[in-house]
């Protein structure tokens, strides 16, 4: 029950999420290279929208905590899952490295890739070839990180 | 500025943080898409039912923003060397998971909690990706 019902809002807050991405233009990698470029400033070249994405989602999310930090529990589990404070250590600085450079190159981020899917037309196989790339990142990281005893 | 699109970026600003804001209270988790991915992948992990259905919900959610508004949804290009695509997209994938955390999880989440680990997480790679592009369109 549990389950169906994790997986129900699932399926609620991932489409959401999707249709969010679509609109906002995030899905379009040209969009998202055009807000990193801050060189194209004085040429009018740069595109803030990145920017009203991420302030307006903030702004959203800071209410949401604030609401968090009053309940003991979720609407619809048992507890909350955020991750407690930990160090700023090297996999986080080397791993927050390695995403912004991938990121840059590309201008795709996990979410939008996933959402770009019917979204690309005839460069279909163009974003298949990036989907395999993250994912095997991910599997990879994934075995590095069972390699070693866990960072408390 | 003729690409800006400020009326796409709140409407879709909007809905992101609402997705992740319900997510958050109805399930007491962190929208963060590439630990979503992770544990997906993981066979012996806690339950993967829900992470595969968000995953698979995304991209439902794309094909409907279509469906219903297709004046609101800007056209996609893709960069389209091969060898580009997947070198971006392992180093994108390998570097959020060792970090811990992508543009949702740290980008979003993390630092809407002011989480210390995030906030860093977060500067560095909108640095980054910002030098990376910069060297890209401006150096090569």
């Amino acid at each position: 029950m549990q389950e169906l019902r994790n997986i129900v809002i699932a399926i609620l807050a991932g489409a959401t999420f999707g249709i969010g991405l679509t609109v906002a233009g995030m899905t379009n990698p040209k969009k998202v290279l055009d807000f990193l470029d801050f060189a194209a400033i004085p040429t009018g070249g740069w595109d803030p929208t990145l920017g009203v994405v991420f302030v307006t989602v903030l702004a959203i999310m800071f209410a949401a905590f604030a609401l968090q930090r009053r309940r003991q529990a979720p609407l619809m589990a048992e507890r909350f899952y955020v991750p407690g404070g930990g160090e700023i250590d090297a996999p986080l600085v080397v791993g927050s490295i390695l995403f912004g450079i991938g990121w840059g190159l590309v201008g795709l981020c996990p979410g939008p890739a996933i959402a770009a899917m019917p979204l690309v037309g005839d460069q279909w196989l163009d974003l298949v070839v990036f989907l395999v790339g993250l994912f095997a990142g991910v599997a990879l990281a994934v075995v590095v990180k069972s390699a070693k005893p866990k960072a408390a | 500025m003729e690409n800006f699109l400020p009326l796409n970026g709140f409407v879709g600003g909007l809905l992101i943080g609402l997705s992740a804001a319900f997510f958050l209270l109805m399930s007491g988790r962190i929208t963060g898409i590439s630990g979503i991915m992770e544990g997906a992948l993981k066979p012996e992990g806690e339950r993967r039912g829900w992470r595969i259905a968000y995953l698979l919900s995304i991209p439902l959610g794309a094909w409907l923003a279509v469906a219903l508004a297709p004046g609101m949804v800007p056209a996609v290009r893709l960069p389209s060397e091969t060898a580009l695509l997947l070198v971006g997209g392992f180093i994108a994938g390998f570097g959020a998971r060792i970090g811990n955390g992508c543009t949702s999880g740290h980008g979003i989440c993390g630092v809407a909690r002011l989480s210390k680990r995030s906030i860093v997480s977060t500067v560095i790679f909108f640095a980054v990706a910002a030098l990376t592009v910069y060297a890209v369109r401006h150096l090569a």
